[in-house]
């Protein structure tokens, strides 16, 4: 069942497009990410499904309801903001229980129904601390809380986790993502992290300048990727230019590739993931010039030279008995990949 | 980077000794028994202070620019902080001009602009056939002209501040305009606000070039009051009343800073 439904949506801003005419439907109890480079319209879009930002055209239909005209305090809309933007005048338990005081009920209730969100995150038990005294991580739950206790049709996220150092980051997203999926809320979230997306979503929507490039699931975006943009955010690609010649893909040098399994018949790039290809030292396979070697500790990188064109190999750093250990920069090596891991990409 | 260490904390001491070492001088001459101000003294007394509280023209000179200063600030201040408001989250044109118009008074010299008020006072009296030079209203209206600019920076600061996410955060959360400003953004700028109020009375309490020519018979601020008594007597009295003055003003500071820390937005 639809829960949230953008018809048509687009806002201009004097000539600039911010969003331009942008279709998308997220189902009940779904997580959905509007992933994409800064600028590409997603924060606009969560903020006019929060009625912050009127579009220019189009609507936002909110469970069957369209609320394209309506206020922001007219929305059953929860909005966790990238600052939380918590009351700093107000307890944790005052906090969640504003949402609630808004819709006339009585103290009472309102006290037990706080305490039973901040028991979902973990918190009743700094329900009487301010905002300052808890930490960052501790203030995103709060936010959270604020807008669970309202049952709301939608909860919004707003870059949830970029506030937080790196270690916390990885607990607190699979956090909201067990509350999400518990819970069955219905969740639109908003990042440029293309990991953050990849592992919290049931589904994605990359945009790039105020478009939809694809939308699908993490597995449709990164194994069959629309475009060379898709291809190269979503996780790291090598994206080649060249044209497809009757015997197969050659790069802008002339280098023949690897027959690609998927993909346009008139396409200008192919595109192939790191992982996906090996090296070796001699052998069969496209014949290169290593330049530059980066240990990453368990992995390491290889950018390769295929005449003009530089791809990256990333594999599990070599053991010490291992062909690949004395590799220098400079010496001739061979790239190998199956066809069916490249895509021809016409765009 | 020992010796710029040195120089830094150097700077700070010479700076603080400047600055307090005549109010210390001050407040210690307030305790030397000899009239004409003598080092060193022949001895201590309190006897200055009896005279300071004892004298007519200072307890009125006090009641008048406490009465003037709260007034002036109960005024000034919502006023100036709507003003802000206006200027910091509306739309409005000319934002800069209305700025630098709002600030003037604080930006022209207090005399020019005391002799300003005085003429255009008297015109008023003559226009309306009443007294407005050495009145109660007359200093408020003046010393309105103070509290006004004060709160328009101090507020103006304290708003550029504020995060308008958690206003927003309010309208999502179902509260109205209205109760979002009532609840949220009140009392959000409530710090802004007290220091505002404080500058302010502290500007209208202790100004002196301003009011110079407003002042009427028995209706004189302390600064004036002062002023006159040092052009026939140079005793430790005035030294007295400073030292009281000071006293007062560190207090209401001193209170202030307990519930706005008062550092954060001057």
């Amino acid at each position: 069942m639809k829960s949230l439904e953008l018809i048509n949506i687009r806002k201009e801003y004097g000539e600039a497009i911010a969003v331009a005419d942008m279709n998308m439907q997220i189902q009940r109890g779904e997580l959905v990410s509007l992933l994409g480079p800064s600028g590409c319209g997603k924060t606009t879009t969560l903020r006019m499904v929060a009625g912050f930002i009127a579009p220019t055209s189009g609507s936002v239909v909110l469970d069957g309801r369209d609320v394209t005209d309506l206020a922001p305090y007219e929305r059953n809309t929860a909005l966790v903001f990238q600052s939380y933007a918590l009351f700093p005048h107000m307890t944790v338990a005052q906090n969640v229980g504003f949402g609630l005081e808004m819709r006339k009920v009585g103290k009472a209730d309102r006290e037990a129904q706080s305490l039973e969100a901040l028991k979902r995150v973990r918190l009743d038990h700094l329900a009487d601390r301010y905002p300052r005294q808890l930490s960052g991580g501790q203030q995103q739950r709060v936010a959270l809380a604020r807008g669970l206790v309202l049952n709301p049709a939608i909860f919004l996220l707003d870059e949830p986790l970029s506030n937080l150092d790196a270690k916390l980051r990885g607990e607190v997203r699979s956090e909201i993502r067990s509350l999400q999926q518990s819970l069955e809320l219905t969740t639109l979230m908003v990042t440029h992290d293309q990991e953050e997306a990849l592992t919290m979503s049931d589904k994605l929507v990359l945009m790039e300048g105020g478009k939809v490039r694809q939308a699908g699931t993490a597995q449709d975006l990164y194994e069959r990727p629309a475009d060379s943009f898709v291809a190269d955010f979503v996780g790291r690609s090598n994206v080649i230019e060249g044209r497809v010649e009757e015997d197969g893909f050659h790069t802008v040098c002339g280098t023949l590739l690897p027959p690609a399994a998927a993909g346009q018949p008139n396409a200008r790039f192919y595109s192939v993931r790191p992982e996906k290809i090996a090296i070796t030292r001699a052998g069969d396979g496209v014949e290169g010039a290593l330049r530059e070697i980066l240990y990453l500790g368990a992995q390491t990188e290889y950018t390769v030279m295929l005449g003009e064109t530089s791809v990256t190999v990333v594999t599990a750093t070599p053991g010490p008995d291992d062909a690949l250990a004395g590799l220098q920069t400079g010496d001739p090596v061979r790239l190998q990949w199956n066809g069916g891991d490249a895509r021809l990409l016409d765009a | 980077m020992r010796l710029t260490g040195l120089i830094y904390r150097g700077g700070i001491v010479i700076a603080y000794t400047v600055m307090l070492l005549p109010v210390l001088l001050l407040v210690v001459t307030s305790v030397f028994r000899d009239a004409i101000i003598a080092f060193p003294p022949s001895g201590l007394s309190l006897d200055w202070y009896r005279n300071a509280i004892g004298r007519e023209e200072f307890l009125n000179g006090f009641i008048v620019s406490f009465k003037v200063a709260a007034i002036a600030t109960v005024i000034g201040v919502p006023v100036g902080t709507a003003a802000s408001l206006a200027l910091v989250r509306s739309n409005i044109r000319a934002k800069q001009a209305i700025t630098t118009f709002l600030l003037g008074p604080i930006i022209v010299p207090g005399i020019v602009a005391g002799t300003a008020l005085y003429l255009t006072y008297l015109l008023a009296q003559n226009q309306l056939d009443m007294d407005i030079v050495g009145t109660l209203p007359g200093l408020v209206a003046s010393h309105i002209l103070l509290t006004i600019p004060w709160t328009v920076r101090v507020v103006t600061a304290g708003l550029q501040g504020l995060d308008r996410s958690v206003e927003e955060a309010a309208l999502n959360l179902g509260a109205r305009p209205f109760t979002v400003f009532w609840r949220v953004t009140l009392p959000m700028m409530r710090p802004a606000i007290v220091a505002a109020s404080m500058f302010s009375f502290i500007q209208s309490f202790e100004n002196l070039e301003l009011t110079l020519l407003l002042v009427g018979p028995g209706m004189s601020t302390l600064p004036i009051a002062m002023l006159n008594y040092l052009e026939f007597q140079i005793d430790p009295t005035l030294a007295a009343v400073a030292t009281i003055q000071i006293v007062v003003i560190a207090a209401m500071m001193l209170i202030t800073d307990r519930y706005v820390k008062l550092s954060r937005i001057v």
